[in-house]
Parts: structure tokens; sequence; C-alpha cells
């Protein structure tokens, strides 16, 4: 028996991520007596692999097959599966990102697995298998218990803490059974985002709302985003007003996200906007208006004019970083 | 061409949530139901599909595993301009019982292109569309921000982590989408509304399938400490409590 996770990598190199879910991994091993499997897919080099070994993989599985170079959600269920059975795997663990979400529910099926998704702590037992999962967007807690015997977790991103438990793992390369003509999803076109913090990634975030008044506005909001080292956002009018990119709309029917800070300038807090960024660890909050709903949310809050204060706040990070 | 469309029926965003005695449940008193954001969106794009000739897609029909308390929901989506509804006459217990029934739909009826949501309001799951996919064994594509039928075939928009893609995928598949599948989501006319009273619901029974997971209990989520507020004219402070006090920067 085994806990079995699926470590992400992005040309080459892993991310965060996938050390938060190694890191979980082994938390819940440990509860099982059990112990980690880490499974790459795609071209990793020895030293990046090994370093899955730091968070508590006792042993890392990689798998190099041109046929994976891009997602297929079938075929990657089929190959994930494939090493699960092999390993006699009871847990398994995914990110609750885009791959995440297009893997797990055909695994589900497939081992007749129940998942536990959008998950943000360790389980609550073993036995039986209980999850803490975000529900009704936010506004409630579950807590689901799996009746399966193999179980598959989606872990939220930013949700779980690193811990490093040095562990001189070995890497094995093993080949999987994998056919071309099975790949259905043909990629015609890919545009990365190349260059910036990936939202979904940010430890700070800066996100900008009406409140802001117009797009020639953002400049210092994009600077106090850069000073701090975090990635920028905004709230769903803004980029439906083309102020900012779709990709930056954090809500309900945004991105979700959980960084350590999250930074609302001229945002008033809509439940919906609150759904895409309640799991941060902390909030603060910038607006002219003090009764804003978001100030309820917050643990810090400024009640001011964002075009005001901003520049301040970027000349105070860049003094406190010197 | 026949297009199906995935309904969940969920508390309006907007609700406080509050649980009924033990914790177990919702307490469901004074709850506006709505159609699913996600699924509102995926509907107003299938009916753009129908709308343009040049696709093929003949009719748009919806699904929802749930009790008969749904129907004023699977109206409003009549209302909006679908063409016939589905309802399996049972609890949704977990996603892969729900996944099971509709899978199950769509193997007596036969449809080219199924529709579900990233995820639902009420269960958060992620998981309905994909599990559909594989019930069937047909291919799916997440996190779809575009749809097209060019030539019989469909072109999609995909997010992926890190980057966006187009893909091409061979017919019949799920699409579980998100934001870009449709401006706007669309809304019921008077004549909608009117057409909407006279359009079927079918009800089928549900076959018998075990669920994986169950919900035991709920919680709120942990309340927050009162917001600090710090001094517009000296905004430094701020930058000062997160370095020394939350010690997030
Ligand atoms: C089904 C559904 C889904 C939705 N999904 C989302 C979602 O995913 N994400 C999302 O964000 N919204 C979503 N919404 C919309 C949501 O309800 C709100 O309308 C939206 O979040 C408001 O955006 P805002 O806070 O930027 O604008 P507003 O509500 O207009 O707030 C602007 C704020 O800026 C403040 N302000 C004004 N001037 C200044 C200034 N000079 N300096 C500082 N502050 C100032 C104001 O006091 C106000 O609080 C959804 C709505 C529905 C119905
Ligand atoms: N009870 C249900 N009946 C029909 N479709 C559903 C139901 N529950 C979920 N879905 C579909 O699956 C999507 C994702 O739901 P979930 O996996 O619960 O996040 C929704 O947007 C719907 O399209």
């Amino acid at each position: 028996m085994s806990v079995l996770v699926y470590t992400e990598n992005w040309d080459g190199k892993f991310k965060k991520l996938s050390y938060e879910l190694v890191s979980y991994a082994s938390g819940v091993a440990k509860m099982l007596n059990s112990s980690v499997t880490a499974l790459s897919i795609g071209k990793v080099e020895e030293a990046e692999l090994k370093r899955l070994g730091d968070y508590g993989a006792a042993r890392i599985l990689s798998v190099d097959n041109e046929i994976l170079a891009s997602l297929d959600n079938q075929t990657y269920a089929n190959v994930i599966a494939e090493v699960a059975g092999k390993e006699n795997a009871s847990v398994i663990i995914i990110s609750n990102n885009n791959t995440g979400k297009a893997v797990a529910p055909r695994l589900s099926v497939k081992l007749k697995a129940g998942v536990g998704s959008g998950v943000s702590r360790l389980p609550l037992s073993v036995n039986p298998f209980t999850l803490y999962k975000r529900t009704y967007s936010g506004n409630a807690f579950a807590h689901v218990i799996i009746k399966s015997d193999v179980k598959i977790l989606t872990i939220a991103q930013n949700s779980f803490d690193l811990i490093e438990t040095a562990n001189n793992a070995a890497v094995e390369k093993i080949n999987v059974s994998v056919d071309n003509s099975q790949v259905k999803t043909k990629v015609q076109n890919i545009q990365k985002q190349t260059g910036k913090i990936l939202l979904t990634d940010a430890d700070i975030v800066v996100s900008g709302g009406r409140g802001m008044k117009s797009p020639d506005n953002w400049s210092t909001l994009v600077e106090l985003a850069s000073a701090l080292g975090g990635a920028t956002a905004c709230s769903r009018p803004v980029s439906d007003e083309g102020w900012r990119p779709h990709e930056e709309h954090t809500g309900q029917t945004g991105k979700i996200i959980a960084p350590n800070l999250y930074i609302a300038v001229g945002i008033s807090g809509a439940t919906q906007h609150l759904a895409g960024i309640s799991s941060s660890k902390y909030i603060v909050a910038i607006n002219t208006d003090k009764d804003a709903p978001i100030f309820e949310s917050a643990q810090y809050g400024i009640v001011g004019d964002a075009m005001k204060v901003l520049p301040k706040l970027v000349s105070a990070v860049k003094e406190f970083k010197k | 061409m026949k297009v199906l469309v995935c309904i969940s029926n969920v508390p309006d965003t907007t609700t406080r949530i509050k649980f009924a005695e033990g914790n177990a449940s919702i307490d469901t008193t004074g709850i506006q139901w709505v159609i699913n954001p996600w699924d509102e969106l995926s509907l107003t794009r299938a009916l753009e599909l129908k709308d343009d000739p040049g696709t093929g897609v003949k009719s748009v029909t919806i699904a929802h595993v749930g009790p008969a308390s749904a129907e004023p929901t699977l109206r409003k989506a009549l209302a909006i301009g679908a063409d016939e509804a589905v309802r399996v006459n049972a609890e949704s217990s977990d996603a892969y019982f729900v996944a099971a029934q509709i899978a199950e739909v769509i193997r007596k009826e036969q449809f080219d292109i199924i529709l579900c949501g990233i995820e639902s309001s009420d269960y958060n799951g992620s998981v309905v569309g994909g599990m559909i996919s594989e019930f069937l064994g047909i291919p799916s594509v997440s996190a779809v921000s575009g749809l097209k039928i060019e030539n019989g075939n469909a072109v999609i928009n995909r997010e992926i982590d890190g980057g966006k893609e187009v893909v091409t995928i061979p017919l019949p598949f799920v699409a579980i989408v998100q934001k870009g599948i449709a401006k706007e989501p669309r809304i019921a006319s008077m004549r909608g509304i009117m057409l909407a009273r006279t359009k079927p619901i079918r009800t089928f029974e549900p076959v018998s399938v075990e669920p994986l997971t169950q919900i035991i209990s709920f919680e709120k989520p942990a309340p927050r400490s009162a917001c600090k507020f710090v001094d517009a004219e000296n905004p430094a402070q701020l930058i000062d409590l997160l370095m020394n006090e939350a010690k997030v920067i």
C-alpha cells in the first residue's frame, strides 16, 4: 500500500505546488503508516526529480514519453491508473488545478475511487477516511467520508505548508503503455504565459476593482505588486470592461486563489468576489467607503482613496525592502 | 447534432448559508434556487450553436439529477431556450452517482456534445463532467473557454496551467466549461417563458449506483479577526504590520 502523488512540472521544473503535494502526501502517509511514491510525467532531470525526496517521497517514478507531451485527459488518467495499480496505491493525491480537475474525475471512475476535491487540510481521520473540503463557494466547509478502498484527493493550491523531511529517494524510470492513436485531444496552438508569476501560484496578490476608476490608473497597482513580488488580479466588472485580462478575474466565476496576502483595492467585497479569495491567509482592503463589506473579511484596512494611498504604499515597500 | 447541457440547481450566489439542526445539512428555508452560473453560460453557448445553421446543432436538451423540487429551475432553463428537459428522479447523493445517472441518459438518447460546468457553486466538486466522459469512454476537455464546431469537429479553447491552448477533438465529447464560453448568460424573454410552460420535462428513474462519498457534517469557515485600520495618511504603517505582525511580506 502506498500514497501516490502526481507531481507536475513546467518545462522540466517543479514548482512550489508540486512540493506542497508531496508534503501533503507525506502527512497522509504518516496517518496511514504508509509511504509516498511520487510520479512525474515529462522530461525532468534526475537532480530535479530527486528534490521530491526532500519533502518525503520514498520513491520517485519518472515517466518520459513524447505522447504525453500535451494533456489528453483520457491518456493521463490511463497512465496514472496504471501506475496506481502497480503501486497498490490506496490514496492518490493530485493538484486541484486545471490538470488535476481534468484528470481526477476520469481516474475516479476508472478505479471506482471516491474523490475529495479542493481539500485544504489533512484528513480529519483515516478510519473512516474523512476529509475537510470547501463547499458553497467558501461559505461552508464539509466533512466528507470517502467510502471506496482507493481514495483520490485534489489539493487546493497554497493551502498546505511545505514540510521538508530529507529522504534520499532513488529515481526510477518506468515505462507505461500509451498509444498515440488513443490520444484524442490534438493541440493546434499553445500560448504560454511567461515571465509573470501565475496568479494561482502567487503568495502575494494585489487586486483592483471598479474603485480604480479607469484602466489608466493601474500602473501604481502593478508597481505595488511587483515591489512585493506578487501577481495582479481584479474583480469581475474590471475584466468584463476589458480594463484587465480575463485571466486576472478572481471570484466564483473566475479564479479561486489562496495567497498568503490579498490586497483588495477599490473592491466592495461582494459574496461572489469573496468566493474566490476567502481562503487567503491575510486580506487587506483599501476602500473609500468605511462600510464596504470587504472590511468584514479583511484583517487590515485603509479607508482612503486608492489613487493617493497606492503611491505611498509603493514607496513604503521600497523603503522597507532596502 | 444534439447537445446536452447538464444543469445543477444551486442556492442563489448571495445566499447566506445556514445549517439545519445537527449541522448535517443545509437549512433550505428561504433559499432562492438558480441554475448554476457555469451551466447558465454553457446553456447560452449551446443555444448560440443552435442558432448558427452552419454548426448542424439541431436540439438542446438539459439534464438534471434531483427531486421534483428542482423543476422551477429547469423551467427557467427551458424559458431561456432549451428544447426539452430530462430529470433523473433521485437525490444527487454524490458526484459519482450523479455522473452515472447522466451517463445512462446519454447512453439511451445519444448526444454529440455534452456540456458541464467546471464547478457547481454548492458542492464545488469540479468532477461531474469528467466522470460522465469516463463512464462513457469518450474524450473530454476541461477548463474550456471557447467552443466552435468546424466541419463536424470541435475546436476548443482551453486553459492549461500556465497558458492557453486551442485543441480539436472528435465527437461525441464532454466539454467542461469555464469563463469565456459565452459572454453574458442569455435571459428568458416573455415569449420564452410562455413557451416553456408546454415544453416537456421527461422523468427517468435512477439506475442503481452506490455513491462513493458522503457528507457527514458542515461547519462555518473560521471567523477572521476584526479589521485593524491604518491611517490613510500613513500607509507605511500597513507595510510595517504586514512585515512584522502578519509576517507575510
Ligand atoms: C452569478 C454571479 C457571479 C459573479 N461572479 C463574480 C466573480 O467571480 N468575481 C467578482 O469580482 N464579481 C462577481 N460577480 C459580481 C459581484 O456581484 C460584484 O458586482 C462585483 O464583485 C463588484 O466589483 P467591484 O467590487 O470591483 O465593484 P463595486 O461593487 O462597484 O465596488 C467598487 C468599490 O470601490 C470603492 N471605491 C470607489 N472609489 C474608490 C477610490 N477612489 N479608492 C478606493 N476605493 C474606491 C467603492 O467604495 C466600492 O466599495 C458575480 C455576480 C453574479 C450575479
Ligand atoms: N445534480 C446534477 N444534475 C445535473 N448536472 C449536474 C448535477 N450536479 C453537477 N452537475 C453538472 O456538473 C458540473 C460540475 O459540478 P460539480 O462536479 O459538482 O462541481 C455542474 O456545473 C453541472 O453541469
